[in-house]
């Protein structure tokens, strides 16, 4: 099954660049990224920048509204996704707990919706 | 509720998960496995009837339910992939047994508890897919509408299909934390059942039946985890004072007031053995502890003759390992018999501001208070208790105390 893990944290609460505290978190998630590519597991996934950058996008009556950053105000924001190949949900689970923000963030994990093949 | 059981209702109660976890791992699908295997059952209830019952009833009905799945599976193009497994069974002679080890069961039940299911979606999933409740009773237990619990259980079936919760049985690693998720599950369906927390009845018997059936069932599974027998010594233990808990009118009545001939001595027994077979196991947990408090009660003849100071330091350990307001309260309560009132009291008066939305903790400082003569607090403790309590057996038996404390101060 496929799974979208949605790396969530609260902005000011994760690391700073050009810190040696950044430095040894890189390390952690080249090292998170290479051991899911080796199991096989990896389909792909970003960083995000930051929420100020985002833009939502809804269409609502045949238009198409948009508006500066995410609707609801909520703490933690979107900051990266893997797109990961597992068994199961366990399996899945996992992986997101390896996951080098999880200790001070939270993963959603969403399956990948299987549209029926014609 | 199966007051002599039919063929059917035996093969039901016997039959009914090991049915579903092997159509379950056979198929792959929960909803399939449990349409299956109920209009085997739906079948059975007519034709053994007419032609008497099977030797093998478990074959039997194994048999029908994979012709059952196979017919839908027909009828639904897109499950092609699993007919082939399924044919073969059903055509092999020496026909592949009942999950006889247990595996496929210890999957189903573990897959029902998983944690990323909500806790009541949970309850309502072990419900009907381990004891095989419909939906209708499930609701009736759980006094909500058939509509809400239909929803709930479409729901987590939906998540399960979707997310791909397994319905394996958990690596070693993770066995005894899984196994724990799957004991909370019984003991809420306990609870629920014992101490309902809404409607007119203080005790749903059947709901603490199902419960101890789980449990009982778990051990079969799980022989070796301590706190699955603690659990199981826990709700039996428990549940052998239901009969001595309530008056002819539904009113509670105290530890101390019961009737201890009227608790139930094999339930007891086979608490006791579970405790024993628990202390003969590694590690401790909450309900092997829970469950040695409730054995102390069992074997105590009065309340005066109760080790009580033994019992505050079982709580004591429940607090190590999980500190909790309630824990202290039921410790207090402990310390008031074998300390004395005023120290009970004191304990918690320190508690009030934490629990102030806890009728217990309202009604057990009224219980002190008015030992102490203080009666006028003890009103206003029930009072406060009164507010707090949905459970109308104890609103009626709150309210008598506290006029007839009130009328003598």
């Amino acid at each position: 099954m496929k799974y979208a893990l949605l790396l969530y944290d609260t902005p000011g609460n994760s690391t700073e660049f050009g810190t040696p505290e950044m430095n040894t978190e890189m390390q952690q998630w080249f090292a998170f990224t290479n051991e899911l590519e080796a199991a096989g597991k990896h389909l792909g996934g970003d960083a995000l920048n930051p929420v100020e950058t985002a833009t939502t996008v809804r269409v609502r009556d045949g238009k198409t509204v948009t508006a500066d950053g995410p609707f609801a105000e909520t703490k933690e924001t979107l900051g990266g996704f893997y797109l990961i190949e597992a068994d199961n949900l366990d399996d899945a689970i996992e992986w997101a707990s390896k996951i080098p923000s999880a200790p001070y963030g939270s993963v959603e994990i969403r399956p990948i919706m299987e549209l029926p093949s014609q | 509720m199966r007051a002599r059981p039919s063929p059917v209702d035996h093969a039901f109660r016997t039959e009914w998960a090991p049915l579903v976890a092997t159509l379950l791992r056979e198929t792959g699908s929960l909803q399939l496995a449990e349409d299956a295997v109920s209009e085997a059952f739906a079948e059975a209830s007519i034709r053994w009837r007419a032609d008497g019952s099977p030797q093998r009833p478990g074959a039997w009905l194994l048999t029908t339910a994979r012709r059952k799945a196979i017919d839908q599976i027909r009828r639904q193009r897109r499950f092609k992939e699993r007919l082939p497994r399924l044919a073969a069974d059903v055509a092999d002679p020496t026909e592949r047994p009942l999950d006889s080890l247990g595996d496929d069961q210890l999957g189903l039940i573990a897959g029902c508890a998983h944690p990323s299911l909500d806790s009541e979606a949970q309850v309502a999933l072990t419900l009907r897919y381990v004891c095989g409740l419909t939906t209708d009773q499930i609701a009736h237990s759980f006094m909500v509408p058939s509509e809400t619990m239909k929803k709930r259980l479409s729901r987590a079936k939906s998540k399960i299909a979707a997310a791909g919760v397994p319905f394996d049985v958990p690596d070693r690693e993770r066995l005894p934390e899984r196994l724990t998720a799957v004991c909370g599950v019984i003991y809420a369906v306990f609870n629920e059942g014992y101490a309902s927390s809404v409607g007119p009845e203080l005790v749903r018997g059947s709901l603490c039946d199902e419960a101890i059936w789980l449990s009982e069932f778990l051990c079969n599974l799980a022989p070796d985890d301590g706190e699955v027998h603690g659990l199981a010594g826990l709700i039996l233990l428990t549940d052998s004072r239901r009969w001595a808990r309530t008056d002819d009118h539904g009113l509670p009545i105290l530890l101390e007031d019961q009737d201890r001939s009227a608790w139930d001595a094999g339930k007891i027994e086979r608490g006791l053995a579970h405790l024993g077979r628990s202390a003969a196991l590694t590690g401790i947990g909450p309900y092997r502890l829970m469950g040695s408090i409730a054995g102390i009660h069992a074997r105590s003849p009065s309340v005066e003759e109760t080790p009580w100071a033994r019992i505050a330091g079982l709580y004591g350990a429940l607090i190590t390992l999980h500190d909790s307001p309630v824990l202290r309260l039921n410790q207090a309560a402990a310390l008031a018999w074998s300390e004395g009132p005023a120290t009970g009291l004191a304990l918690m008066d320190e508690l009030v501001e934490q629990l102030d939305g806890y009728s217990y903790l309202h009604s057990s400082r009224a219980a002190l208070l008015v030992k102490l003569d203080r009666n006028e607090d003890a009103v206003a403790a029930y009072n406060r208790a009164l507010a707090l309590t949905a459970n109308k057996a104890e609103h009626r038996w709150m309210t008598l105390r506290r006029d007839m404390i009130a009328d003598v101060g």
